[in-house]
């Protein structure tokens, strides 16, 4: 499904119902705008994510791929539109809506004083967890992102690449249906981001992880992902890598961001 | 969520708070010396200049030193209140406050927890300090040291809530300075901290009236008399429906659709 800057023209009967929405998208976004001192960010933006799929985010800079995530994780409340993640309205149902989505943050948020432990056992409980639950799926999540023998560690101890590792095992300790993610390879090696880009297509993979990955890296995009494209607060295009190369007649991914963004490829 | 989720959460917070409060030793050192250099220095120095007559709810005359004491405890929770937010400005910019913000509890339960953090830490200060004190020569009744707690509970909550209403204002780090130099230090030193307000009065009759609006007088006094076993009930009145305000103020600023964090909007 391309859009290419227009609506997509549709009959009623391709329209989903709101309540069939609701059942089947982990993540459900109709028609969400938000403006900031008049300039609007995001202008009528929808779309859907299902259980076990893997949504790339594209977007050169500036494009409304972060105020989309602090409207999607309710850090600025959305005037226009609705979110409803797992079927729970973000507005009305927050607290269900965030007990179904972990959240990787652009910034680094692990506290570098505490350990590895600690950290997560802090998460644990703002999911209100045990102690001893909360260590049970630490070891299980950090086993998983090949991390299990740094619990014991100070975060400052660590390489960049670990400290995003952990922070996933983090957004996945309460077994979230929905993770986002807004560009965590920000800062990494080249080694340390391909790392995090297959763990996470695989965790997607094995555990049905609905995923919202923001970035503005090609490069990142595998070739079994669905590329939504962002540019200047509206989607552009969205579909698997494949659609979205045929429909903007372009020899690869990076070539249809270019045409789509008018952008350079990162 | 349960009740018992609730609870994990408040000891999730105010472990981590007291967590990062043991690896920030000079933190804790910091935040002791400043009460007991004026304790040690400026109340032995100014000890005759400042003379306190017998005022309640102590039952004789006093030394300076033992008159001083509640208010240094009010600036150690002011200072650590103010601490505390100054650690939300740092966390909202380095992103930390975020993961807070995006767990699955109400956000104004999750602020109250993270008050009620700052305000155990700021606690175990105050006790430290106060024993400190204790083998400088000022003692208060053993009881007093008991029945002072809901009075440091209630003082914490305020000045931690006026730093969080603050926080959500400030910006950028650089700008905090303008919050120690337009807030601390006015409600400090325009309290009954160091001086009697009868005293202030004598000297200054718009500054006494100044200081007896001062919400942070009126904590120190609730701090003052129950640390002798007494009940200001005027202060008291006075500090908890400060705090109900200021927290009710600090909730709303947070609150993605009507406080601060909405009216900032969500540029990249």
């Amino acid at each position: 499904m391309i859009h290419e800057n227009s609506e997509t023209p549709s009959t009623a009967s391709d329209v989903p119902t709101a309540g069939e929405r609701q059942e089947s998208a982990v993540l459900d976004v109709q028609d969400l705008s938000f403006s900031y001192s008049g300039r609007p960010i995001l202008e009528s933006v929808s779309f859907e994510l299902k259980a076990g799929e893997c949504a790339v985010l594209l977007g050169p800079n500036g494009a409304g791929k972060s105020t989309l995530f602090s409207l999607i994780t309710r850090l600025y409340d959305h005037r226009q539109g609705t979110i409803h993640v797992g079927g729970h309205d973000l507005r009305r149902e927050s607290v269900q809506a965030h007990a179904q989505m972990g959240v990787v943050f652009q910034q680094p948020t692990l506290d570098q004083d505490l350990t590895v432990a600690q950290n997560l056992a802090y998460h644990g409980a703002l999911h209100g967890m045990t102690p001893g639950e909360a260590r049970r799926r630490a070891a299980q999540q950090l086993t998983r992102l090949d991390m299990q023998d740094s619990l014991r560690l100070r975060v400052r101890h660590l390489s960049g690449g670990q400290r995003r590792r952990v922070e996933i095992a983090r957004g996945l300790l309460h077994e979230p249906r929905l993770l986002l993610l807004d560009e965590p390879t920000v800062g990494l090696d080249i080694t340390s981001r391909r790392t995090l880009v297959e763990h996470v297509h695989r965790l997607s993979r094995e555990q049905g992880v609905a995923v919202l990955w923001a970035t503005h890296l090609i490069d990142e995009v595998y070739p079994e992902d669905r590329v939504i494209v962002l540019d200047h607060g509206q989607i552009c295009a969205d579909g698997s890598v494949a659609d979205v190369m045929v429909q903007t007649r372009s020899e690869s991914i990076g070539d249809a961001f270019n045409r789509l963004t008018d952008g350079e490829v990162s | 969520m349960s009740l018992v989720a609730y609870a994990h959460c408040l000891r999730g917070v105010v472990g981590r708070e007291l967590l990062r409060f043991v690896h920030q030793r000079s933190r804790f050192v910091a935040a002791l010396v400043r009460p007991l250099v004026w304790l040690f220095v400026f109340a032995a120095g100014f000890r005759m200049a400042l003379g306190v007559a017998m005022t309640e709810p102590y039952q004789t005359y006093i030394l300076y030193e033992v008159y001083i004491v509640p208010g240094l405890v009010g600036m150690i929770q002011l200072f650590n209140g103010m601490q505390s937010s100054l650690s939300m400005v740092y966390d909202r910019e380095m992103g930390s406050m975020r993961v807070l913000l995006v767990s699955p509890f109400p956000r104004w339960y999750l602020l109250i927890c993270k008050l009620l953090a700052g305000t155990m830490v700021a606690i175990v200060q105050v006790y430290v300090f106060l024993a400190i004190a204790y083998l400088y020569g000022v003692q208060a009744p053993l009881m007093g040291y008991v029945l002072i707690l809901p009075a440091l509970i209630v003082t914490g909550f305020m000045v931690g809530a006026l730093g969080m209403l603050l926080s959500s204002f400030v910006r950028q780090l650089e700008n905090f300075a303008g919050i120690m130099n337009f807030v601390i230090f006015p409600m400090f030193f325009l309290s009954s901290a160091l001086y009697p307000l009868w005293r202030i009065r004598e000297g200054s009759y718009l500054v006494y009236q100044v200081a007896a609006l001062n919400p942070f007088t009126h904590a120190v006094e609730m701090i003052r008399f129950t640390m002798y076993e007494q009940l200001n009930v005027s202060a008291t009145l006075v500090a908890l429906a400060t705090t109900a305000v200021l927290l009710g103020l600090a909730i709303l600023a947070y609150n993605p659709a009507r406080g601060m964090a909405a009216r900032k909007g969500g540029g990249e």
